[in-house]
């Protein structure tokens, strides 16, 4: 399971850009994804691994979800976490 | 046009269920935030809410009344007649002909829609309860208060999200400040605190796990509450005329749309609301002493608000109180206006501004007199009820001294 390439499809099909674009150094913001959008990702992310994501908007930790890898880390985490 | 006072006021609230009951605890700054008891929590992630305590539908309905009348009308009417009650007005034929009942809800009859969907989906049943839509429907408050007291003239519920209580109370104004009605019921009713809605909630990311913090620099998000708040709305004249309580004049009513984000407040939006209230109030910013915020407890409305509040008041702003009451009585979403433009009026009577609660730390970002923790004897001249809804509706009232 390539899940950086996963979270790379999720991200460019809510901005539309085709994933081959990115790359896990891209910054969300510079690719126009706006709050709502994050709230979106997450969701999709959620039902496609299964996992539920600790994601407030209000909490600082939020600004963790940078880079296109920061997320996948995150999921990565989560998903070795129901594994185990 | 006619001067406008509130000479009527009921509560059903998260921290009591009639007027001083509420007034009491939101001046002791005692948060009705709980862990969830009425719906069950083993599918939600929030499980603390802003919930109506003991409020026993049986006491005040009739069981045939009851199948009709879903928590959302019931909360509206028992808050309808104390407000009638408690203005003293006797509703003659000719003045019910012609009052207004003008009520904000944000949701609707979301308890009914849940059992009905649980019906249909979670336990397959062929069939929902025969007045699922006459519960649902959002007018339903409105229609059961003029049914329960006889009022006959305008009617209709308002939805504007978290702004409904504030553009009810606004819209009903004008109508008695015009002379269109001789007087008018209106506030705003919620009971959303259901698996559905807490769900959807949650998956917007803004809910706090623990509590709300409005202001305060570890904020984590907004809690949901419910409950209902009626105010009685007539001529300055009559009420005196006939020795009615006068908690506060009604002077000015502001609103816009920011046509910008689904969700995130305008700075801009929200500034030309505050400015077009006072304006329609012929107030000054110089002359407001306090400010009931919209204080959501998200980290960007209180930000924002901050923001704008120094945008409008200029130096001013370091002279104002300013205080959230969401942090006791959670976001009502339709009722949250209503319940602060109650809290303000009673402010102002009593020339104390009740505090923001829960306060922990400031935020360098939100700078102004936030009124911590304890509530504050001022002189109040002028007050400010701010409501900035989602979909970018904002609906600011001004509220003087009686």
């Amino acid at each position: 399971m390539d899940i950086l390439q996963d979270v790379k499809e999720i991200i460019a099909k809510q901005v539309n850009k085709p994933a081959g674009e990115l790359a896990a150094d891209t910054k969300l913001a510079d690719i126009g994804i706006e709050s709502l959008d994050v709230i979106e990702i997450v969701f999709a992310l959620e039902e496609k691994f299964d996992i539920s994501i600790p994601f407030n908007a209000n909490d600082s930790a939020a600004e963790a979800f940078a880079t296109i890898g920061q997320v996948a880390d995150a999921v990565k985490g989560l998903v070795a976490a129901k594994a185990s | 046009m006619n001067r406008v006072v509130i000479s009527g006021i009921g509560v059903v609230s998260p921290v009591g269920n009639t007027r001083e009951a509420f007034w009491s605890e939101l001046v002791a700054g005692r948060s009705g935030i709980g862990p969830i008891r009425n719906i069950p929590i083993e599918r939600l992630i929030c499980r603390v809410a802003a919930e109506v305590k003991d409020f026993d539908p049986g006491r005040h309905f009739e069981a045939k009344q009851l199948s009709l009348l879903d928590r959302f009308a019931q909360f509206a009417v028992v808050a309808a007649r104390e407000a009638v009650k408690d203005s003293g007005i006797a509703l003659s034929e000719e003045l019910a002909l012609d009052t207004a009942t003008i009520i904000g809800t944000g949701v609707g009859g979301q308890n009914t829609l849940d059992d009905a969907y649980y019906a249909l989906y979670g336990q397959n049943k062929a069939k929902v309860h025969p007045f699922s839509v006459p519960r649902l429907m959002a007018n339903a408050a409105a229609s059961h208060v003029t049914m329960d007291l006889g009022l006959k003239g305008p009617t209709y519920a308002i939805a504007s999200a978290c702004s409904s209580g504030t553009h009810a109370i606004g819209t009903a104004y004008h109508m008695v400040r015009s002379g269109q009605v001789p007087l008018a019921l209106t506030g705003g009713t919620e009971a959303c605190i259901t698996v559905g809605t807490m769900k959807g909630w949650e998956a917007l990311r803004v809910m706090s796990n623990d509590t709300c913090r409005p202001f305060s620099r570890s904020r984590q998000g907004l809690i949901l509450g419910e409950g209902a708040a009626i105010v009685v709305l007539e001529p300055r004249e009559r009420a005196m005329a006939r020795g009615a309580p006068i908690y506060a004049e009604v002077t000015g009513f502001g609103m816009t749309a920011d046509a910008g984000d689904i969700t995130s407040p305008d700075p801009v939006g929200a500034a030309r609301a505050i400015r077009a209230a006072l304006r329609d109030a012929g107030t000054n910013p110089e002359d407001v002493d306090y400010v009931n915020a919209h204080g959501t407890g998200t980290t960007i409305n209180d930000r924002i608000e901050t923001q704008v509040l120094r945008q409008v008041f200029g130096s001013h702003a370091d002279r104002l109180a300013v205080s959230s009451s969401k942090a006791v009585l959670g976001h009502g979403l339709g009722v949250a206006g209503a319940l602060e433009a109650v809290a303000t009026a009673l402010a102002l009577r009593d020339q104390i501004a009740p505090p923001t609660a829960n306060f922990l730390e400031p935020d360098p970002d939100c700078d102004l007199d936030f009124v911590p923790n304890a509530a504050r004897t001022m002189p109040m001249r002028a007050a400010v009820s701010n409501s900035f809804a989602f979909g970018g509706l904002n609906a600011v009232l001004v509220l003087a001294k009686a």
